[in-house]
């Protein structure tokens, strides 16, 4: 997703329709499973990101304008099957990802998504859906500059969560008819979709942050891993300027590249960029 | 949708397709009383029809909120919720289901959208095949005339307003709709449609279809008045 150069990089087909050619915001997405702290980490960062000066898009799962009520009142009537179920967080996605993610990003704005399509994906496949076939429905969904995964085990998710605001019946897979006990099958659940995290993890190289360590720590190993996401972003959008001037500056440039603050910057990022394409290197 | 074979006979899923105003709804009704007369258990669902997405799909077109790719999600979570409850089970069980429009429509409609085709069809890859998909082709002129003689107003969406196209709503239905058409036709080969000329009598139309359900069952002779 280099601005100008070779514009967004989806996930399949893409928004044949949709204008994605200069994006100049930074798409960044929290991901992790239910109860592991996502939200306060999104909350925090957002709060940093702007004392910093940056404008900042929050979205989150299943808020959009057009679905929200949809989802909610299907879920408390516990008439989804593996199908509609994926397709209604599908159709919420590409709600948010049109009338908010998109202009966000054109206008300049960090772009915060508390969970995102590998939510989606991890939900669906320990429902038996097909991992190609939901891959393919969110064929149209951007890919995200950065993804930081907060990894827990579900021993710890289940203290955690019954210590703070209980078990609810949708995060433990009660659809799914692992059992009677809702302890047991909120494990079982939570365990299944952690592995399927995890796998991701590897497939879309999230960088993974330790979700057992205090709220502090979490958010300062996040910052690190932004700050050196947008300050590589910023030299990305001043080497596309400096394109037009190139043959100017040909020998500054290559001073440039071997000083040694961005050297190790980038090696640092390497997992980072992985979400973003190889190309860009 | 959990073990394998069914113990009857699968029941047969005949589905019709085309433009607003190609008569397709008139049709699969008359086959619908006919099938019924000659013994067959049968049922019938509409696009767009489920509970599950009916108040987000209202809101989304009341208030021009949808874009070509929510526009089609929508009616992919329609239509899975549909084919749940309202087909495979009546199939597994032996009992035929008619269906006004399937996921041709979508195929039409949203390539005709913008949306990527190749995405459409992927989507909708859960879809159990129709044993038989009638497209009823009429030129754009015919239709028009005919959902401006009978209705009031053309709809938003109906008339691809959503694109801006056109101003004028019926000049934005010419416009859009000719391009379902042309989709339709694009993808007839493809699925097998069994094309119906729309513009040939409501009773000569009927016939054609008849003799074709006719053969899906495996009868003779029931052609009668063609």
């Amino acid at each position: 997703m280099i601005p100008g150069k070779e514009g967004a990089r989806f996930f399949g087909h893409g928004l044949p329709y949709a204008d994605v050619r200069d994006l100049k915001g930074t798409l960044i997405t929290l991901e992790g499973t239910d109860g592991v702290g996502r939200t306060t980490q999104v909350a925090l960062l957002k709060e940093w990101l702007e004392v910093q000066g940056y404008g900042v898009i929050e979205t989150g799962w299943t808020r959009s304008e057009l679905m929200s009520e949809t989802i909610g009142a299907a879920k408390a009537g516990h008439n989804l099957n593996q199908l509609t179920f994926s397709l209604l967080y599908a159709t919420d996605f590409a709600d948010r990802l049109e009338k908010i993610i998109l202009p966000a990003l054109r206008s300049g704005f960090v772009v915060l998504a508390d969970r995102y399509v590998f939510t989606a994906f991890a939900r669906s496949v320990v429902r038996g859906a097909d991992p190609v076939w939901i891959r393919s429905v969110f064929g149209f969904a951007l890919v995200p500059d950065l993804t930081l995964y907060l990894k827990t085990d579900a021993d710890t998710l289940v203290r955690r969560v019954l210590g703070s605001r209980g078990i609810d019946y949708w995060e433990s897979g009660m659809d799914m008819h692992l059992g009677t006990d809702l302890f047991e099958s909120f494990r079982k659940y939570q365990w299944r979709l952690i592995r399927q995290y995890n796998r991701m993890a590897r497939e879309f190289g999230f960088v993974t942050v330790d979700a057992t360590l205090g709220v502090d720590e979490i958010q300062a190993r996040i910052r690190r891993r932004v700050q050196a996401l947008l300050d590589d972003r910023r030299m990305q959008v001043l080497s596309t300027s400096l394109d037009t001037i190139r043959p100017l500056l040909f020998e500054a440039e290559e001073d440039e590249a071997a000083a040694p603050v961005s050297a190790p910057r980038s090696a640092d990022e390497a997992p980072a960029r992985v979400a973003s394409g190889p190309s860009q290197d | 949708m959990a073990n394998g074979r069914p113990a009857l006979r699968r029941g047969r899923l005949i589905v019709v397709e085309g433009i607003d105003g190609s008569g397709k709804s008139t049709q699969i009704k008359l086959l619908h009383k006919w099938l019924q007369a000659r013994g067959h258990q049968v049922v019938f669902t509409e696009w767009n029809s489920s509970d599950l997405v009916r108040q987000a799909t209202k809101r989304g077109k009341k208030k021009n909120l949808l874009t070509p790719t929510t526009f089609s999600l929508l009616h992919a979570t329609d239509f899975a919720d549909r084919l749940t409850y309202r087909i495979i089970p009546y199939l597994k069980s032996g009992i035929t289901v008619l269906a006004d429009r399937y996921i041709y429509t979508a195929f039409a409609r949203d390539s005709a959208r913008g949306v990527d085709p190749r995405w459409a069809r992927d989507l909708y890859s859960f879809a159990v095949k129709p044993d038989a998909a009638f497209y009823f082709r009429v030129p754009i002129d015919v239709a028009v005339d005919r959902i401006l003689g009978s209705r009031a107003k053309i709809k938003f969406y109906e008339a691809g307003m959503d694109l801006g196209l056109s101003p004028d709503p019926v000049e934005s239905f010419r416009m859009f709709q000719g391009r379902v058409i042309e989709e339709y036709d694009r993808i007839t080969e493809e699925f097998g449609f069994r094309v119906i000329d729309g513009t040939r009598s409501i009773d000569s139309q009927q016939q054609q279809v008849r003799s074709i359900v006719a053969r899906l069952y495996n009868e003779t002779g029931l052609a009668e008045a063609s």
